[in-house]
């Protein structure tokens, strides 16, 4: 039994079965961003935790109260809206204490925790002032200082950061995950970036069209991805996804593809399960950063494989050199240092680091375990 | 759009620009005409409009006519003048206007933010009220309103105007409603809200646009509705609209005019005074559903 438990629950509109059967239990303090593309269900999953959509069949409970009808008011919640959702009507310091007052919190108590809420989120000089009178990120601010003066169980956050400009929203992610360790509240938090999902949790839920495809650490998800759809969907850019077979030279499974002049080369595996595949079909999966040139290759592991291919595309970014190349049909991206003296259209000694790669099943897409 | 808008004025030119600018006041003249004839008679002596000239200036100022109009003059068969009909229509058009109003703001809050099953049909079966002509409303509604007991009363027609209003009342605060983000209802509902405090306190303070609009298209349907009031309220209960007919129609010796234009004037001073108080706001409520922003 978790701090907030998800059980089997299920959401249906009509005939319509929108989220299948999702299971999650959260500790409490933990960091829970719930990730994935639109439409999957994110959002209704949020909304049931916080009783504003029904639940079809399931339950959900928080601090082991099952929470099935009970009123969104008295589940101990508190939810900042992808629009902030601030009243119009009202200054910054009403909208603040609108949910004190509604739940009968005397004035004077209802005034501390304003001035508290308010030092904390650095909006003193904004009380005075309407909604409409405030910048996106100041909006986003009061937005977070409506839900953090209720002093919830759970925060429960849909796409907070999704209407502010990049600059701001990469302020307000860092703000948001400082916040969470100062005062370690159990959020829920509902993103389509996957970098926010990355920076910020404690563990994601990676969802697709309402199933919950893989739940774990960001290491977890990021490093043994449970199938193709989580693998490219986490990381920026995409994990390199591209057909090969398994074969079989001096008794070690290895990867044979064939490289951007049509010859086969073989790259061999880190992972020994791999020969029950031998001569057979799968998707092998290889990180960007985990082909790069020789000097830049990770010294920690134990299976770097050499590759001769023809360089296609670089494109400098600063930080990286992204460099774009054919390998087994597929256009490959690597990222090599920024300095890389790799030139376009010439051959190059890649090293890709196997330890890395991740095979997947060509029939089901599901990741092939050790 | 503003800035285009301008560029074409400008490229109209000078010439352009004066011609549209007259046709406007033309159009203006010619509509602001019969106030004028209207207005100037009425301060007239009766001899100066017999005399021949309607179009004059009065020679002799005079404020008699809307005296023996407001006062003194024959309705029907009582020298009541238009007094105590013009505050039976205000006792008819304000409880109507406010029941109208408030009921219509409460359902288009419910058909929007608390959905339920078959709101469209309910939705639409008050759209259909909006259409149903008077006539056919008549015999049906004198009967219930015998039943009711206050047929010939102010009460009665102040039930027969919020029947017929609250369709339109609905129809405006729903489409208004609509645009209103939903979310906010959320946010309230988790903040502990209930249903008539997130009525009260968030819907509300933001509905001042559509507010005004109902009540003046209310206040001057109501205030100007002839058949209903000559129907069901004709005697010491008729509203302003019915006096007027009667005083103009119960001269027995010379037909007073001057009176008439006064009378004519006086019923339709509260509704032109809504237009000015409230008719800046009017369109802008009638786009805020449209526009965002
Ligand atoms: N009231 C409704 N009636 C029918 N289907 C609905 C309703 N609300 C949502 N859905 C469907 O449920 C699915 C999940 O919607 P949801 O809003 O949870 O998506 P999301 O993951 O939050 O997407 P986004 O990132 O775009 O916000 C969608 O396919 C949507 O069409
Ligand atoms: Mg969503």
């Amino acid at each position: 039994m978790g701090f907030l438990d998800i059980n089997n629950v299920t959401k249906s509109y009509g005939a319509v079965e929108v989220l299948h059967k999702v299971d999650i239990n959260v500790e409490e303090g933990e960091f829970l961003v719930l990730v994935g593309p639109s439409g999957c269900g994110k959002s209704t999953l949020l909304n049931m935790i916080a009783g504003l959509e029904g639940i079809t069949s399931g339950e959900i409970s928080i601090k082991d109260r099952v929470m099935n009808g009970v009123h969104p008011s008295k589940r101990n919640i508190a939810m900042v809206f992808q629009s902030y959702a601030l009243y119009p009507n009202m200054s910054v310091g009403k909208n603040i204490t609108f949910g004190l007052e509604m739940h009968g919190t005397p004035k004077e108590e209802r005034e501390k925790a304003l001035k508290d809420v308010a030092s904390l989120l650095q909006i003193d000089h904004l009380l005075d002032r309407k909604p409409g009178q405030l910048s996106g990120g100041q909006r986003q601010r009061v937005a977070m200082g409506r839900a953090l003066v209720r002093d919830p169980d759970v925060f429960l956050f849909d796409e907070p950061l999704s209407n502010l400009d990049a600059k701001l929203r990469v302020d307000m992610r860092t703000e948001i995950k400082k916040l969470h360790q100062n005062l370690k509240t159990t959020v829920v938090y509902v993103t389509h970036d996957q970098i926010e999902a990355m920076t910020l949790s404690t563990r994601i839920a990676v969802m697709y069209d309402g199933y919950v495809q893989q739940l774990g650490t960001p290491k977890e998800i990021y490093d043994t991805p449970e199938n193709v759809f989580v693998a490219t969907f986490m990381g920026s850019p995409a994990m390199n996804v591209m057909p090969a077979t398994v074969e079989m030279i001096e008794g070690a499974p290895h990867a044979k593809i064939s490289d951007s002049e049509g010859n086969h080369v073989t790259l061999a595996f880190a992972q020994d399960n791999l020969a029950d595949w031998a001569g057979k079909e799968i998707l092998l999966g290889i990180r960007p950063e985990a082909i790069t040139d020789p000097e830049a290759a990770d010294r920690d592991s134990n299976r770097i494989e050499k590759l001769a291919n023809r360089v296609g595309v670089t494109e400098p970014s600063g930080a990286d050199t992204f460099v774009t190349m054919t390998l087994g049909g597929k256009d490959i991206i690597a990222r090599m240092r920024a300095d890389t003296t790799v030139a376009a259209g010439e051959m190059f000694d890649f090293a890709v680091n196997m330890e890395k790669a991740v095979a997947f099943d060509p029939k089901t897409e599901a990741r092939i375990k050790p | 759009m503003s800035v285009a808008s301008q560029d074409n004025a400008a490229s109209v030119g000078r010439v352009g620009r004066t011609f549209v600018y007259l046709t406007l006041l033309l159009f203006a003249l010619f509509y602001l005409l019969p106030f004028f004839i209207m207005l100037v008679n009425s301060l007239k002596p009766l001899g100066e409009i017999t005399g021949g000239n309607m179009i004059a200036l009065p020679q002799d100022w005079t404020i008699a006519p809307w005296l023996s109009a407001w006062s003194t003059a024959q309705i029907g068969v009582e020298p009541t003048g238009l007094k105590p009909y013009f505050w039976n229509s205000i006792r008819m058009v304000v409880p109507a206007v406010v029941i109208c109003t408030m009921i219509g703001a409460l359902n288009g809050y419910v058909l929007t933010k608390w959905r339920f099953r078959g709101d469209t049909i309910v939705f639409g079966l008050m759209l259909f009220s909006c259409f149903i002509p008077f006539q056919i409303v008549l015999i049906p509604m004198a009967r219930i309103l015998g039943i009711l007991e206050i047929s010939g009363t102010t009460a009665g027609l102040v039930l027969v105007h919020v029947v017929y209003g609250i369709g339109f009342a609905t129809l405006y605060y729903r489409n208004y409603y609509a645009a209103f983000p939903t979310e906010l209802v959320r946010a309230a509902q988790i903040d502990g809200a209930g249903f008539f405090q997130i009525f009260y306190r968030i819907l509300l303070p933001s509905s001042g646009p559509i507010t005004v609009v109902c009540v003046i298209w209310l206040f001057t349907n109501i205030w100007n509705d002839f058949l209903f009031g000559a129907s069901f309220a004709s005697g010491d209960a008729a509203p302003m609209t019915v006096a007027l007919n009667n005083l103009v129609n119960s001269s027995t010796g010379v037909r007073e005019y001057n009176v008439h234009f006064a009378g004519a004037i006086l019923a339709a001073l509260p509704t032109l005074l809504v237009y000015i108080v409230a008719g800046r706001f009017f369109v802008r409520g009638l786009m805020a559903g449209s526009v965002k922003g």
